[in-house]
């Protein structure tokens, strides 16, 4: 096995994460998805924070994943059209008259 | 009837301000504003007329989105001609990140993803999302843009969490995907075999 620099130790580069990704990014890349969703348990949360704090390109890539999701939110918004709105709401008054 | 009358004002102050976000998920669902507008407002009448059973204290947004979905899923998905799962394409883990992040980084000195990522147009993350099959699109916009949790997502759709982690997973792939077609067409992107 070749001598590895520590992960924290790095240089960044062009693409961000050709890192060698050892067994804890395996696992923190694994897991991204359901960090970011805060679907893990406190205590394997508080693991892959661990490793996050540690590994800079991890870190990197989790908060990439993080701004790409707050930006499918944020671009994913419409205007409700007022002609909805009205329409809608006179639908429901219609089915309060009798019949 | 007087307790009728309540129920009845009740619904239009607590399900209206739904509507905005309902009639997104409804544009995601049925790319189309006149479809989405029919099925925003079959879904607010149908929500009406079955109040009386909806349990006051529990998730009424939750509730909607479920009415909104079936709703979509018996009315419209029927209708259409083309089959309804058309093919995924999904890219590896970190896709988007493996081609945008990093890039002139060195040279702005500050996060570049923030910089790349706010060159996508709502015109575009919107196509993105339109154009992943079904399945794959309700889990996204139902995560992504409405926040709901996994088990809220299971319920609204009726599939076990296990499917919606796996329809999130590789439909959030293929998304970046998707962007990344966007990019490429801009030249923001450097191809990850290059980029050593």
């Amino acid at each position: 096995m070749e001598d590895k620099p520590p992960l924290n130790r790095l240089p960044p580069t062009p693409s961000g994460t050709d890192h060698p990704v050892v067994e804890p990014c395996q696992e923190a890349i694994a897991t991204l998805y359901t960090f970011l969703d805060g679907e893990l348990t406190p205590v394997r949360r508080a693991q892959i924070q661990h490793h996050l704090d540690e590994c800079a390109p991890c870190f990197q890539a989790f908060d990439f994943e993080v701004e790409l999701k707050l930006l499918v939110a944020r671009k994913c918004r419409d205007e409700v059209p007022e002609a909805l709105r009205r329409r809608v709401a006179e639908a429901l008054r219609a089915e309060d008259v009798p019949s | 009837m007087v307790l009728g009358m309540a129920d009845k004002a009740g619904f239009a102050e607590q399900a209206m301000p739904y509507m905005g976000s309902l009639y997104s998920a409804a544009l995601r669902m049925t790319r189309n504003p006149a479809d989405a507008e029919a099925l925003v407002q079959e879904t607010y009448l149908k929500a009406y007329r079955a109040f009386d059973s909806f349990q006051e204290g529990t998730n009424l947004k939750s509730w909607l989105y479920k009415i909104l979905t079936n709703t979509f899923i018996n009315i419209y998905r029927s209708r259409r001609r083309r089959p309804v799962e058309t093919e995924l394409d999904e890219g590896e883990d970190l896709y988007l990140f493996r081609r945008l992040g990093g890039l002139e980084a060195a040279a702005m000195g500050r996060s570049a993803e923030d910089l790349v990522l706010d060159h996508f147009t709502e015109a575009e993350v919107k196509e993105a999302v339109e154009s992943l099959p079904e399945a794959f699109r309700l889990a996204v916009v139902l995560a992504d843009v409405e926040g709901f949790s996994y088990k809220e997502i299971a319920e609204i759709l009726d599939v076990p969490i296990g499917t919606v982690m796996s329809r999130l997973h590789r439909g959030r792939r293929a998304l970046q995907k998707a962007l990344h077609n966007f990019a490429e067409e801009r030249r923001l992107s450097v191809p990850a075999d290059l980029a050593n």
